[in-house]
């Protein structure tokens, strides 16, 4: 498919991260190593690097998000940028000012990068593809396209624990139709190179076509669990139960909720892996969250480090790298 | 006015004509075919040698977006659009605002189509009130007071079959054809792509290709039921058309037009959200592209419309899903039909009919031939002119469309609507 490279500059830099797909391993690679360094930023009695002093990043969400907002902010903190936050419910820009104005007036503050989330898939791209030359733009979620920030840290956390992506067998489960986590996790596991990656949950969460991004289809549990090395459960939203695609909570928990039971199919040594909130006791039971393989809370302090890689390497900083322009 | 048109390829479908023939216009008509009239004085000679001349085109479905959105476009400033794209007969579905569920609402769209005077312009009445499919429109009165000359209820759904059989019922008494959106509102949900590889990997909401097939199955059944002739517009699946042959098949009274588009595009289009490709129904996949192209070819689909649809320039400056669903298509019509006899979908002379006679024939009106007493509406084109679509020599106020920068062959030089001229080229 031909496709214009909206993610990087004209010398094949990397400008936008708007989706993991199009990346080369080399990148990914990149950030991942770059983040390493990062994460001792955290426990020094400074938690500061001054690689973005000077720098302006707004975070622009269009969808309320706690977790999400917060490490982006305080990732961008400890890189000694200055920080925006403005959150818009998309009801009030639907009633006046349209999104490109809003933009527009951003960008006459002079900002240098949007982390934007958006309950539309497509929004992310659509700003990066009319913002000034000067800004870069970070999708922190876009409707139900991509999650890419969230896929890096993810991929951080269990090359932490299973350094080899090139040998493992990962499962992502559940609802995998309305999730821009699973279709971002799916590009960068195909990306990292594992050979094995299974999608397990109902049909009416199983979007179709789904094997077209490099996946096998489970629609049982326990059989897609087998063996595999990684266990990513994914969050079901409470309001799918009102349509048509689940009957309820408990059938969905019986069936497809991570039991310690069948957790026992996995590998011994298996991660457990969710990207939050937790739903307890539907998609996953509480001794399985906390118990002795659930990487959760890694996750959420990696996310930190891996949202501060991310913004260094789009804003042309590398940490070592000389303080630079002002 | 009294025209001569010299030299050109006549291609007139409906009376079985392609070859050079010289045209002789008056009054409004074709008064003779090779042989001047005695005493023909023309007022004007067209000379139309290495060019193409046939009827002008008939589009079943074009949106002008007046009366109730003139910041998008006019009746004047489409009407005009068409004349560049050599269409001279348009047909406007009721979804106005207001909608045409009165006759007065009908009457003001003519009215400002003549003031304008570059093309024919005729409306469907709408099948339901307001649209909303739950009472019957006067259609009887939309027919004889407004002049509308079908019913539809656009892109409306009508939920209650029972009062979607009562209203084939009904306009099957006043022998009205039924313009037919087969679409099943709780199927397409709120998608805005087709329910496919590219739908899930853009994570877009998609509307499956059940959407319009569950719909095409009730709906010839309810028109086998009722016996009213219907129309289905714009179709997008493969299947449906598979559906509809078979149907036709027993001799039940349906046509099925396509929108050029869908010949052309697909899913794959749409890239990284290119919302110049969000239409409604949506681009299908790859097979239903050349399923609708075997259907042109076996002659199951009657027609090929354009599905204008001029938009603002914001109007497609948002986040895909939130863009407006459409397409500005007048003067691409001509181009792309040409374009299926280049890559041997059909000989040209069918090709053209799918947009002159046949269309004409569904609507039931004058128009798509050129013998002798007929109307002239004329369309000539060079068949070898290449023309690149550029923003900024469209006609049409809307200029979103996913063709800007393909380069199209056959350009219309001149339009002429009922034996005046009312387009030519580098005016």
């Amino acid at each position: 498919m031909k496709r214009q490279d909206i993610q990087c500059d004209s010398q094949g830099q990397l400008r936008h991260f708007l989706t993991i797909e199009g990346h080369k391993r080399e990148t990914l690679t990149q950030i991942l190593d770059t983040a390493e360094n990062f994460v001792t930023v955290g426990n020094q009695p400074v938690k500061k690097v001054p690689l973005l002093r000077g720098k302006t990043i707004v975070n622009l969400f269009f969808e309320s998000s706690t977790r999400t907002r917060t490490t982006f902010e305080l990732a961008a903190k400890r890189l000694s940028a200055d920080v925006l936050n403005i959150n818009i419910s998309t009801s009030s820009t639907s009633k006046g000012e349209s999104l490109l104005d809003m933009l527009r007036n951003l960008e006459s503050m002079h900002c240098d990068m949007f982390v934007v989330r958006h309950e539309q898939s497509g929004a992310a791209h659509f700003i990066a593809q009319h913002v000034a030359p000067h800004i870069s733009v970070i999708n922190a979620g876009d409707g139900r396209h991509a999650h890419p920030t969230q896929a890096m840290l993810d991929m951080f956390t269990i090359r932490k624990h299973k350094p080899d992506f090139t040998a493992l067998r990962v499962a992502i489960v559940g609802d995998l139709m309305h999730s821009r986590v699973a279709r971002s996790q799916i590009h960068a596991l195909n990306v990292l190179g594992v050979p094995e990656i299974r999608a397990i949950g109902p049909r009416t969460l199983i979007p179709p076509y789904l094997e077209q991004m490099g996946v096998h289809v489970y629609h049982d549990l326990r059989q897609g669990l087998e063996d595999v090395d990684v266990v990513i459960m994914l969050r079901l939203q409470r309001e799918r139960m009102d349509g048509a695609l689940l009957p309820s909570e408990l059938e969905y928990f019986q069936t497809y909720g991570l039991t310690q039971e069948k957790l026992a199919q996995a590998k011994p040594d298996a991660i457990v892996m969710h990207p939050g909130p937790i739903n307890r006791g539907v998609e996953i039971e509480s001794s399985v969250a906390d118990g002795p393989q659930s990487v959760i809370l890694e996750q959420v302090s990696n996310g930190i480090a891996v949202r501060m890689a991310i913004m260094s390497v789009v804003l042309g900083r590398k940490p070592g790298s000389e303080e630079g322009e002002a | 006015m009294r025209i001569h048109i010299k030299g050109g390829r006549l291609i007139d479908p409906a009376n079985g004509i392609d070859g050079r023939h010289d045209l002789y216009i008056a009054d409004g008509q074709v008064v003779a075919i090779d042989q001047s009239p005695d005493g023909f004085g023309a007022d004007q000679v067209i000379d139309a040698s290495d060019q193409i001349v046939i009827p002008g085109l008939v589009d079943l479905n074009a949106r002008l977006r007046e009366p109730g959105q003139e910041h998008k476009a006019t009746i004047a400033s489409e009407t005009r659009a068409a004349a560049a794209g050599g269409i001279t007969t348009l047909c406007v579905q009721p979804d106005t605002d207001p909608i045409i569920d009165t006759p007065a609402v009908a009457e003001l769209i003519h009215h400002r189509a003549r003031q304008a005077g570059f093309a024919r312009v005729v409306t469907l009445g709408a099948l339901t009130l307001q649209l909303q499919g739950e009472h019957l429109s006067e259609m009887e009165e939309l027919i004889r007071e407004g002049g509308c000359i079908a019913v539809s209820n656009a892109l409306n759904p009508l939920n209650n079959t029972l009062v979607y059989r009562r209203a084939l019922e009904y306009a099957a008494n006043y022998d009205l054809t039924v313009f037919i959106y087969a679409n099943d509102p709780w199927l397409s949900n709120k998608g805005c792509a087709h329910e496919g590889a590219i739908s899930t990997r853009l994570g877009l909401p998609g509307i499956p290709e059940s959407a319009e097939t569950v719909a095409v199955a009730r709906d010839l059944m309810l028109i086998e039921q009722t016996g009213v002739r219907a129309h289905f517009m714009h179709l997008s699946c493969a299947q449906s058309i598979q559906k509809i042959a078979r149907a036709r098949h027993d001799n039940l009274p349906v046509s099925i037009d396509v929108a050029a588009h869908q010949l052309y595009l697909t899913e794959m289009d749409l890239g990284d959200f290119n919302s110049a490709c969000h239409v409604i129904p949506p681009l299908r996949t790859q097979r239903d592209k050349d399923g609708l192209r075997a259907g042109l070819g076996n002659g199951t689909i009657n027609a090929i419309s354009s599905a204008h649809q001029p938009h603002d320039a914001d109007a497609k400056l948002a986040p895909f899903c939130e863009t407006e669903p459409g397409i500005s298509a007048l003067e691409t019509l001509l181009p792309l039909t040409l374009r299926l006899s280049e890559e041997k979908v059909m000989p040209l002379s069918d090709a053209i009919a799918r947009i002159t006679s046949e269309p004409a024939a569904i609507l039931g009106i004058d128009g798509g031939r050129l013998g002798v007493g007929d109307r002239a509406d004329i369309c000539i084109f060079d068949p070898n002119e290449r023309w690149t679509v550029d923003y900024n020599t469209l006609a049409s106020c809307g200029k979103n469309t996913p063709f800007l920068g393909w380069e199209m062959q056959g350009r219309v030089s001149h339009t002429l609507l009922a034996g005046q001229p009312v387009y030519q080229v580098n005016q």
